[in-house]
């Protein structure tokens, strides 16, 4: 047992801390609720481990409207907060000058509240008789019974409210990083605003976006707090069926095999993405 | 009746706290915790089945009780929002009555939202068995507080150790038929599911469940997401008596309320009043102790039991099973059984109380009152069918109807997609 071997198995011993962390509070928990999702029973009489993989096509046959309605209001609100944050990226980092991070200060102040607050401060907002309806509905701009409370523009709306900076963070880094020097270079090749956006900066970004796309994507698709408190009976989603499944119902099989299903179908959503996007993208974004 | 179990079926007096089994079932639910593969490989352990006969059930009883005959000085007492009286700031006189007359501390909560969840959240917690913190905990009649007996989660109560509940408890809380020989449960309050209206939208008078069918008031009807007000009240709605109902009637007030759904702003939890008072709803379906408080603070709402009928809940104080002062929760909880305590808790919670003595206590209250709105507020409050049914308003309102376990799975399976997804 020389120094040399020592020495040779000095990064394994050093990454066994990160190995641990991830099998305990990953690994196990997920092999945990994967069993539970073949498990067969009740409260009463427990649960007994049966293979009973038909759990899974039931759930999907009870709940594919949720699972559907899940990815496309993350979708859309995936879409939303990219539009939104990209500009805000983009200013603060190119204009933001020394004011800098002042302005991700107060992009991060809303955080420093409770969400579940913030999210039911749009139930007062919102009210059909509060302050932004009641007026345009006097002056007829909205029909009487408009109202926008428990319909699905609520909650996506909620979601991408608090979502938002988790959209710009990455994309402010990734461009961050770009030398304003390129721009400078890009209009000495003749290269108008647009095209130096287009060409370089754009492209430069795009690890960035990926980021944003999936710590964006990945949560909004399985919220449940904002379908709770803006929400009604058209606007449920997968993560209400799940939560209420499990700390309601007790069916702890539905609520794991719904969880696999989500998790496959977001598992396999991102790998999608990053093949189209391509690997290096992805390699990038590690790295970042 | 010096001991009601002698007479009592040996199930019901099954669940008790026993503290060799259940620290045994600490220890075998803790180690398969820790060892999460050992779980995945055998299933989650139910609960564990008594081999105890009758007599020895009694004997471990008594023997807890003796083991703790004395108050220990605290008391945690987890309740319902506003569902006990306040007074000048934010404190409550009857447990600070409480408090002088037997030296007990309490500490009081208000975090119990609705039954199912609240279930969610201390099922874990008992199951591994530890204590949830509190010594009183207050559930409704219903699924959950079956569950909570069925689980052995309660501690069977002193019922030497109840005199003000014996000698005034209304004949509705005395031996219900959720609780035979009230072995786990003395009651809190009780109420009736209704229907509630703001009329400054609704501008005619509720009679019928079928008003909440109406198309007219299609985006501001509000219902539970609740396993047992709404489909109760649809069953009566069909005029269906919910106690005797069977599967067929069952999937007919599913259908009842399938039809209602696209009329359905939402299926609330807790929160439906504000919206009731704001105008983002016009009807809905409401526990009549709310209206009749928000009433009290300011807005005006009406409460109506529709003609065809209405269920009749209970709240029930029970103690679960490791409760650190369980004899500070007895001595509680027959504390507020007698009619001065009553009448405070009466005064200020609107429900139906389950002390009909208080009634003339109120109306002395009404006379000495000296502000004329204090004087007009408990003359009502004493005159309310609403706090003090008559016989009649009884023959109207139905219990819960009781589901054993196959049955409780096709009433689930009925109910809960229409408020769930």
């Amino acid at each position: 047992m020389g120094a040399r071997l020592r020495a040779r198995l000095a990064p394994y011993w050093l990454v066994l801390p990160a190995w641990l962390w991830l099998v305990i509070f990953f690994v196990v928990p997920t092999l945990i609720m994967l069993s539970v999702s073949t498990m067969t029973g009740n409260l009463l009489d427990g649960f007994k481990q049966t293979f009973h993989w038909s759990t899974y096509s039931d759930g999907w046959d009870a709940y594919h409207v949720q699972f559907v309605r899940s990815i496309v209001y993350g979708l859309v609100a995936t879409v939303l907060c990219l539009v939104i944050a990209y500009p805000v990226a983009y200013w603060i980092a190119f204009r933001g000058g020394r004011h800098k991070s002042t302005l991700l200060f107060l992009l991060l102040l809303p955080f420093f509240v409770s969400f579940v607050i913030r999210t039911q401060s749009w139930n007062f907002i919102l009210s059909d008789n509060g302050i932004v309806l009641s007026p345009l509905k006097h002056w007829h701009v909205l029909g009487k019974d408009y109202h926008v409370l428990q319909t699905p523009m609520a909650v996506v709306g909620g979601l991408v409210y608090n979502f938002l900076p988790f959209t710009v963070l990455p994309i402010y880094v990734a461009l961050e990083r770009v030398d304003p020097a390129l721009l400078e270079a890009s209009s000495d090749l003749y290269a108008n605003k647009a095209t130096a956006f287009t060409k370089v900066v754009l492209p430069l970004s795009m690890p960035g976006v990926f980021a944003a796309v999936l710590l964006t994507f990945v949560p909004v698709a399985s919220d449940y707090v904002n379908a709770t408190i803006l929400g009604g009976p058209k606007t449920t989603m997968i993560g209400n069926i799940i939560q209420t499944e499990y700390f309601t119902n007790s069916d702890y099989p539905t609520a794991a095999a719904l969880s696999f299903i989500l998790m496959a179908a977001l598992l396999i959503g991102v790998f999608a993405y990053a093949r189209v996007l391509g690997t290096e993208d992805v390699l990038e974004m590690a790295a970042a | 009746m010096n001991n009601p179990l002698d007479a009592l079926p040996p199930d019901l007096v099954r669940g008790m706290t026993m503290p060799r089994l259940s620290r045994r079932r600490a220890l075998q639910v803790g180690g398969l915790s820790v060892l999460g593969l050992s779980l995945a490989a055998c299933g989650i352990p139910g609960a564990p089945g008594s081999k105890l006969g009758l007599h020895a059930a009694r004997e471990e009883i008594t023997k807890f009780w003796t083991e703790h005959a004395k108050n220990t000085g605290q008391l945690n007492f987890e309740n319902w929002p506003l569902y006990i009286d306040v007074g000048k700031g934010s404190d409550h006189p009857s447990l600070d009555l409480f408090t002088k007359e037997t030296g007990i501390k309490v500490k009081y909560g208000e975090d119990i939202q609705d039954d199912d969840s609240y279930f969610g959240k201390i099922q874990p917690v008992l199951a591994a068995g530890q204590s949830i913190g509190w010594d009183i905990i207050v559930i409704t009649n219903g699924i959950y507080l079956d569950k909570l007996v069925n689980l052995d989660y309660l501690i069977p109560l002193d019922q030497n150790a109840m005199p003000n509940f014996y000698a005034n408890a209304s004949p509705l809380v005395l031996d219900p038929s959720f609780d035979r020989g009230n072995v786990y449960t003395m009651a809190w309050q009780s109420g009736m599911t209704g229907i509630a209206y703001n009329p400054k939208y609704v501008d005619r008078e509720i009679t019928s469940w079928a008003d909440l069918q109406d198309p007219a008031f299609k985006g501001k009807i509000g219902m539970f997401a609740d396993i047992e007000d709404t489909p109760n009240s649809a069953l009566c709605a069909i005029g269906v008596n919910p106690e005797t109902s069977t599967e067929a009637d069952w999937r007919k007030a599913a259908d009842w309320l399938k039809k209602q759904r696209p009329l359905v702003r939402k299926y609330y939890q807790q929160d439906y009043v504000g919206p009731l008072s704001k105008g983002d709803l016009w009807i809905s379906l409401a526990w009549s102790g709310d209206i009749f408080q928000a009433n009290a603070s300011g807005s005006n709402l009406k409460f109506v039991i529709p003609k065809e009928g209405a269920p009749l809940w209970t709240d029930n104080m029970c103690i679960p099973v490791h409760a650190q002062h369980p004899r500070d929760a007895m001595t509680y909880m027959d504390f507020v059984y007698q009619p001065k305590i009553a009448t405070m808790l009466a005064e200020y919670i609107n429900y139906v109380t389950p002390v009909p003595a208080t009634q003339p206590l109120i109306l002395a209250d009404a006379k000495a009152a000296t502000s004329k709105d204090d004087k007009e507020a408990l003359t009502e409050l004493a005159d309310s069918p609403l706090i003090f049914p008559s016989q009649a308003d009884y023959s109207k309102l139905h219990r819960y109807r009781v589901l054993d376990s196959a049955e409780e799975k096709i009433w689930d399976g009925l109910f809960e997609p229409i408020y769930e997804s």
